[in-house]
């Protein structure tokens, strides 16, 4: 099983990026389970979101404390929050931010990957909106999931011509994070 | 939008699978009150009254307490009726409840459990349900999205047997299942509609044979009626079990009927809960047996009625039961489930001789991670040993020592 966490602030997505994963795996023919780390939620606030993935079923209720994989939306909250808490040596945390994975210093031993989300959804879907472009950027970098999957889930959350900016995005950082 | 409800499997959020199971099951009535904290239950269902998707009477009411009383209208004139309320919500039927169950109206209502005020706070324990354990409902406990699905419908089936006549509250965990979103079946409704038949109340109100519901009764009669409530109690204990019999042949999928059993067989300690904590403990005693520990694992889906015989058969032979209790009878140290299986020990008239520790866990949405669960059986490999339990304990508080 692989779990993964997701930091954000409260409107940044972070639960709908979280349902979207777990929808997308099902469509890979995984096993999966999203929720929220239940809170108040408010605007602007740190808010978390949790993922389990499995070939079999998950029975597993707990909020995930030793993650495979950290995806970090705002890289601001790396001030506020330990992003990198718990996350197992050989995980990977993914950081929306301009800067590389060495100007972050995060203290971790797990690999630390990178990408200016937020550029590429103001290029390409025109809003600072990056929730479905770090789905794109995680899929490229943990193989966990299939774009294609991913783009499917997102068209089908957004129908119409959000879906599309939006599928376009997650494909854009999806290569960006292959090639890298 | 007119159009048909999408079954199959897919990834859904845990609320709208109810709502979806409950729209699959034709409720004549529907009525909620948009409380905070409600769920998207009953918004979902609310906008598939809109959409035209099912055919629903709708009503939207000022109070939860007006909620359930208009159900209890409707049900007594013959209707199939579903709500869904939580926390504070249910504790404002309290007076309904009793009402509904005295006058044996077979309404289902789908309790997302939350804890009790104050101090305010939204997230999950049992307390609301629980307290609420004498109002003559039955109530069943739920592990995952599907079971909640497939048991929305059993529930009709058990409450609207004219042997049962009860209404039924189907307790799911707020947040932990009411907002998770994971793979779910959801029924077809050709498939629900062989399964359930249509609802034949054994009496309705009729202005052509004017009948009376919930009158007055002096002590002459008083008493009996709470004696025949008891007596459709009893009866439900082989209906819960029958309709989760039925369901599988029907659907293939089974979920225990009053209780649910893994690794029991010769386990030296057995582990009691109700609700979505039975997933973790699941895993718990998969990986603790493949250390060599031996526990097993005891589900109590039915509380009420509490489905004593069936618990004491399987922990006859066992050195230990640990009841992990998500609620606190404040003023007894311990939760309901935990004073319910001493009790039933105790009056048995068996020679069962074995010790219960109590552990209350996981109030007002305090995580329950598996380490938590390893030390409390560790505990309860002490106490294996000695044959010796002490009183129940806080299990995790934070800011306080015990």
């Amino acid at each position: 099983m692989k779990e993964i966490r997701i930091h954000g602030r409260g409107g940044q997505g972070s639960v709908t990026a979280a349902e979207l994963l777990a929808i997308a795996a099902f469509e890979d023919g995984r096993h999966s389970q999203a929720f929220p780390a239940f809170g108040v939620e408010r605007r602007g606030a740190p808010v978390m979101a949790f993922v389990r993935l499995s070939d079999r079923t998950i029975r597993l209720r707990s909020q995930v404390y030793n993650p495979d994989y950290v995806i970090v939306q705002d890289a601001t909250l790396i001030e506020a929050v330990d992003v990198a808490s718990g996350l197992k040596p050989d995980g990977m945390i993914l950081v929306n931010t301009e800067h590389s994975s060495e100007d972050l210093a995060l203290e971790t031993e797990a690999t630390v990957r990178t990408i200016d989300a937020t550029r590429i959804a103001l290029d390409i879907i025109g809003k600072p909106i990056m929730n479905t472009v770090m789905l794109g950027a995680f899929a490229g970098a943990s193989g966990e999931v299939k774009a294609e999957s991913i783009k499917h889930a997102v068209r089908d959350r957004f129908p119409g011509p959000v879906g599309e900016k939006n599928a376009d995005a997650v494909q854009h950082a999806y290569d960006r994070m292959v090639k890298s | 939008m007119t159009g048909k409800l999408k079954s199959g499997r897919m990834v859904v959020e845990g609320s709208y699978a109810v709502a979806h199971a409950a729209a699959m099951c034709r409720p004549d009535v529907i009525s909620a009150y948009p409380i905070t904290p409600q769920t998207h239950i009953v918004e979902d269902l609310s906008q598939f009254v809109a959409d035209g998707a099912i055919d629903s009477k709708y009503i939207n009411v000022e109070s939860e307490f007006s909620a359930l009383s208009a159900l209890v209208g409707s049900s007594a004139a013959g209707a199939r009726t579903y709500s869904a309320t939580t926390s504070q919500g249910l504790a404002l039927m309290h007076e309904v409840l009793f009402n509904a169950a005295g006058m044996r109206l077979p309404i289902v209502m789908t309790i997302v459990n939350r804890s009790m005020s104050a101090p305010i706070n939204i997230w999950n324990d049992h307390q609301d349900s629980v307290a609420e354990r004498d109002t003559g409902w039955i109530q069943l406990y739920i592990e995952d999205a599907q079971e909640l699905v497939d048991t929305t419908v059993q529930a009709y089936l058990i409450g609207e047997d004219p042997d049962v006549s009860l209404p039924v509250m189907v307790c799911m965990d707020g947040f932990i299942l009411s907002h998770v979103f994971e793979p779910v079946e959801l029924l077809d409704q050709e498939k629900v509609d062989e399964f359930l038949p249509q609802f034949s109340p054994v009496r309705a109100l009729d202005p052509e044979n004017p009948e009376s519901f919930g009158m007055f009764v002096d002590p002459e009669y008083y008493m009996d009626f709470r004696y025949l409530v008891e007596q459709a109690m009893d009866a439900s204990r082989q209906k819960i079990a029958d309709a989760a019999r039925k369901f599988e042949s029907a659907f293939g999928r089974y979920y225990g009927g009053l209780i649910d059993t893994y690794h029991t067989d010769g386990a030296e300690i057995i582990l009691v809960a109700m609700g979505s904590l039975v997933g973790t403990l699941r895993d718990v005693v998969d990986d603790l047996r493949e250390k060599g520990v031996s526990v097993g694992l005891l589900k109590i889906r039915a509380f009420r009625p509490f489905p004593i015989d069936e618990i004491l058969k399987v922990v006859a032979r066992a050195k230990v039961v640990v009841v992990l209790d998500k609620n606190i009878s404040l003023g007894t140290g311990e939760g309901a489930v935990t004073t319910e299986i001493k009790a039933g020990l105790y009056d048995s008239g068996s020679d069962i001789r074995v010790p219960v520790m109590g552990f209350v866990v996981g109030l007002g949405g305090r995580d329950i991670p598996v380490g938590t669960v390893q030390r409390i059986v560790a505990k309860a490999k002490t106490v294996a040993e000695s044959g010796v339990s002490g009183r129940s304990e806080f299990v995790d508080l934070k800011h306080l020592r015990v």
